[in-house]
């Protein structure tokens, strides 16, 4: 016994190292695991506040841009208007009927609201972005975030007011996306090296690609379906493979990002509840 | 200022420099991250009990751990260095000397070229360990090796900067001042 205590006394450092090492490790690999990491909720809370403060400041010289974007976008959505279609045949005219828009909100399937970003992070290798909604403005975990250009990430952590968005720009991320002329399915994930550019794979050489096709997500990706991913900038063709590596120029301008929409799929939860019950009687 | 304040505010201005000012600037290259904040753990006094200076590291990689979103990452390398750190002082200077003299490692105390054998030798560590637990799933050597040399290279640029700007003249304990 006594020897115990010399042994511990005598490499007391070298234990004490590794038990810290070992503390530490174990969080890293915990928390890419489950997300959930000691003192999360707080120091999340912490770090957007002081995040909040300085965005504040590098807010002010982005507003030129920042207006840009926002009336860019709002030209987009008038021309999505009804009133902007003239209808050639009288017969049918555009109603406004009670009893459908009620049924429309039962079936509605996204729901969108806007967030601003506070903190973002893009140079390592699994980045995040902290927007300043929280759980009390209704973001839950899963839900996916979208700029005005294109897809940006998903919501990985929720505290009171501040959420952690997991960027596409992450090894972990893997979006089921489609080629706009072709139709043609296949996954977008990145390869941690350029923050501008995400890699599309699964796509057949069967398939006639073009530089400057667009890319949008699929059906079955948890974002809403049709929204840009990016422009293929270039395509490489590996000889061992049936199959293209193509380099997709990401819509979403990652380094001044300011302004995001956060997209709650209403249907997630009947979604996921087939899934699971698919994976219970095989 | 008495030593402990002035290690608390340090603490909190390097990790705020490294979280809101080094990790935003756009990168020259995928290879280049400047990281400058391990410099506080290479700045703790020397009289730091060993348990302590780890303690300190290890709160310290981890706060800026929770602004990367990255909770352990910096935490192991920073525990590291903070570990090797009093095997490397004992072999670079004479300890009895120095350590009666001056309260903290600088240029002044431990003079040039120890003083940047020690920082190049424990940064490169750091450095190492680091890109070792951030790759170590990529498993491409040639990003490791020149991911760790770029950045160290980068960092000791910056520390050069931070050695010339604030130069930190000479602390005389004051025990010895005093007689």
């Amino acid at each position: 016994m006594r020897n115990i205590f010399l042994f511990l006394r005598r490499y007391f450092n070298f234990l004490f190292f590794v038990v810290l090492q070992i503390t530490a490790l174990l969080m890293l690999t915990r928390y890419s695991r489950t997300h959930e990491a000691a003192f999360m909720h707080i120091a999340n809370e912490w770090v957007g506040t002081i995040n909040e403060q300085y965005n504040s400041v590098q807010y002010y010289f982005k507003l030129k841009k920042i207006n840009q974007a926002l009336a860019n976008e709002n030209a987009k959505l008038r021309n999505l208007l009804a009133s902007n279609y003239t209808t050639i045949d009288t017969s049918i005219l555009l109603k406004q009927d009670t009893v459908r828009i009620d049924s429309i909100i039962q079936y509605r399937q996204y729901f969108w609201r806007t967030a601003q970003v506070v903190g973002n992070d893009i140079f390592s290798q699994n980045n995040y972005l902290i927007i300043n909604r929280g759980s009390a403005q209704g973001i839950k975990v899963g839900m996916c975030v979208l700029s005005d250009k294109g897809i940006v990430g998903m919501v990985e952590y929720v505290s009171k007011n501040y959420a952690r968005v997991m960027s596409v720009l992450h090894r972990n991320t893997k979006v089921s996306a489609v080629l706009k002329n072709t139709g043609v399915q296949g996954r977008v994930a990145w390869d941690g090296t350029d923050p501008t550019f995400v890699i599309l794979s699964n796509i057949p050489k069967s398939e006639k690609i073009k530089m400057g096709d667009s890319v949008l997500t699929s059906h079955y990706s948890n974002f809403p379906p049709g929204q840009l991913v990016g422009t293929v900038s270039a395509i490489v063709n590996d000889p061992s493979s049936n199959f293209y590596t193509i380099k997709v120029k990401t819509g979403t301008n990652f380094y001044t990002l300011q302004f995001v929409y956060v997209v709650e799929n209403k249907m997630a939860e009947e979604i996921n509840a087939i899934e699971h019950t698919n994976k219970m009687n095989p | 200022m008495s030593l402990t304040v002035k290690n608390i505010i340090r603490f909190a201005v390097f990790i705020l420099f490294q979280a809101l000012i080094l990790n935003k600037i756009p990168p020259l290259h995928r290879f280049i991250v400047p990281y400058l904040y391990c410099l506080y753990i290479l700045w703790l006094p020397f009289n730091m009990n060993r348990s302590w200076l780890m303690i300190v590291a290890f709160l310290f990689g981890l706060s800026l751990d929770y602004f990367t979103g990255t909770p352990g990452l910096h935490a192991a390398p920073c525990v590291l260095i903070a570990y090797i750190r009093p095997f490397l002082i004992n072999v670079l200077i004479r300890q009895e000397d120095i350590e009666a003299h001056y309260s903290e490692p600088s240029v002044t105390s431990m003079g040039w070229a120890p003083y940047f054998t020690y920082i190049v030798l424990l940064i490169l560590l750091h450095h190492a360990y680091l890109v070792l637990i951030e790759w170590l799933q990529f498993g491409n050597i040639l990003y490791f090796l020149g991911k760790v040399i770029g950045t160290t290279v980068i960092s000791m640029l910056l520390i050069l900067i931070v050695e010339l700007l604030f130069y930190r003249k000479k602390e005389l304990r004051k025990s010895i001042s005093a007689s």
